[in-house]
């Protein structure tokens, strides 16, 4: 299955990135291969409504989980209704997040925020 | 030939400094006057006007309803908007209402006439009267994220009536619902306390004003000999001050008691009708 990550810099020891739809750049990751690629994400410069293009984006490329710090409740709406299921991140590199969700030690992602509307 | 009408804008950087009470007084003052309440979020100028015969009238945005059967799934709709308001979910695309700006640009770049728009509330007009003023109030609904259509709508009401003057009672700051408010004033009368906080919001609403190219004059508002920061940075800059009105207990009581000042005290009358003179004649330079 494919799994995604928003990361800082683009590798696989590259710390997870605190936002999701203004991250710089996404790792999708596939489970069964270990193959990995990135993309910059084209929502970063967005005046608004970055969650809701960066969670298309996700969802177009297969996505089946997401693992993130956070997300938003407009993200949310478009990721769970393309089937994608959250994954609260825990601290530390995109790869031993990927160790630890193929490990089942990663919990679901349950409280969305309202958006920081160009602040934080 | 005809008077031309005159529209004054009343603004402010610091809310709290006294637009509300320049404009209704203002409007009070004059023989003929429209009074436009665009404080849409926060509306308080019929507390003093106590508008009669009040009628009302719904203000609506569009958004865009998507016909499943006739989408092709090209997603133009989507890469095209800017706001970022759309999603393609499933057989069609989704929209985010409280990110929708209402452009209409979706509807037109489909190319399978499967956008339509349909009207959304989001607010009110209260139209009525005080006496020879004509009160429009825009209210915004609790929970819209923008005031701007409901301004339009206050605007374009006000625009139906020809007055001598129409007097445009903004929001305060600078954002883009101050923006839309003094887009087509003809004159721009910037309320301000003389206090140091007074002043830092005061340089922002300035600098607005000027950036928009909108002749303007300040108003120094509960003024007191012991504040004398923005007497002295309108010199430097060579604002017109227009008047000063003393800090009185007596003004704030009567404020807070909802009272219209140029109507209850000569003195106040008279503060007004001098301040409206030098208006038009600033205009008319």
């Amino acid at each position: 299955m494919k799994i995604a990550i928003p990361v800082d810099e683009k590798k696989l020891d590259s710390s997870v990135c605190v936002s999701f739809g203004r991250a710089p750049y996404f790792l999708f990751y596939t489970t069964e291969t270990k193959e990995s690629y990135y993309l910059d994400n084209s929502a970063v410069a967005s005046q608004g409504g970055a969650g809701i293009r960066a969670a298309q984006v996700i969802a177009d490329h297969g996505t089946k989980a997401l693992l993130t710090p956070r997300c938003g409740e407009n993200a949310e709406e478009v990721l769970r209704k393309s089937e994608v299921l959250i994954y609260k991140s825990i601290a530390g590199t995109a790869q031993e997040n990927i160790s630890a969700f193929l490990s089942d030690q990663l919990g679901l992602l349950n409280d969305f925020h309202k958006g920081f509307h160009g602040h934080a | 030939m005809h008077k031309r009408q005159i529209k004054i804008a009343v603004l402010s950087g610091k809310g709290g400094t006294g637009k509300t009470f320049v404009s209704v007084n203002l409007s009070a003052c004059a023989a003929s006057a429209i009074y436009l309440d665009c404080d849409v979020e926060e509306p308080n100028g019929h507390l003093f006007l106590k508008p009669e015969s009040v009628s009302q009238k719904p203000v609506c945005t569009l958004l865009p309803v998507f016909d499943e059967l006739k989408c092709v799934g090209c997603r133009k709709c989507v890469d095209f908007c800017r706001f970022n308001a759309l999603a393609f979910i499933g057989k069609a695309p989704q929209v985010f209402s409280d990110v929708c700006h209402s452009c209409g640009g979706c509807a037109l770049i489909c190319p399978c006439g499967a956008v339509t728009e349909k009207p959304r509330e989001i607010g009110h007009l209260e139209c009525g009267s005080h006496k020879n003023v004509s009160v429009i109030t825009g209210l915004l609904n609790v929970g819209e994220a923008s005031g701007v259509p409901v301004i339009q709508a206050v605007l374009q009401e006000g625009s139906a009536q020809t007055k001598d003057f129409v007097v445009i009672d903004c929001p305060p700051g600078i954002a883009c619902t101050v923006m839309e408010s003094i887009e087509h004033a003809d004159y721009c009368v910037l309320v301000a306390e003389p206090t140091a906080f007074g002043v830092h919001n005061f340089e922002m609403v300035y600098e607005l004003v000027q950036l928009l190219k909108k002749p303007c004059g300040v108003v120094i508002n509960k003024a007191s000999a012991e504040h004398t920061v923005l007497d002295d940075l309108c010199r430097k800059e060579h604002i017109p001050v227009l008047c000063k009105i003393p800090y009185s207990e007596k003004t704030a009581l009567a404020g807070a008691m909802g009272q219209l000042v140029s109507e209850s005290d000569k003195d106040m009358h008279r503060i007004f009708s001098e301040l409206l003179n030098r208006i038009q004649k600033e205009v008319v330079q």
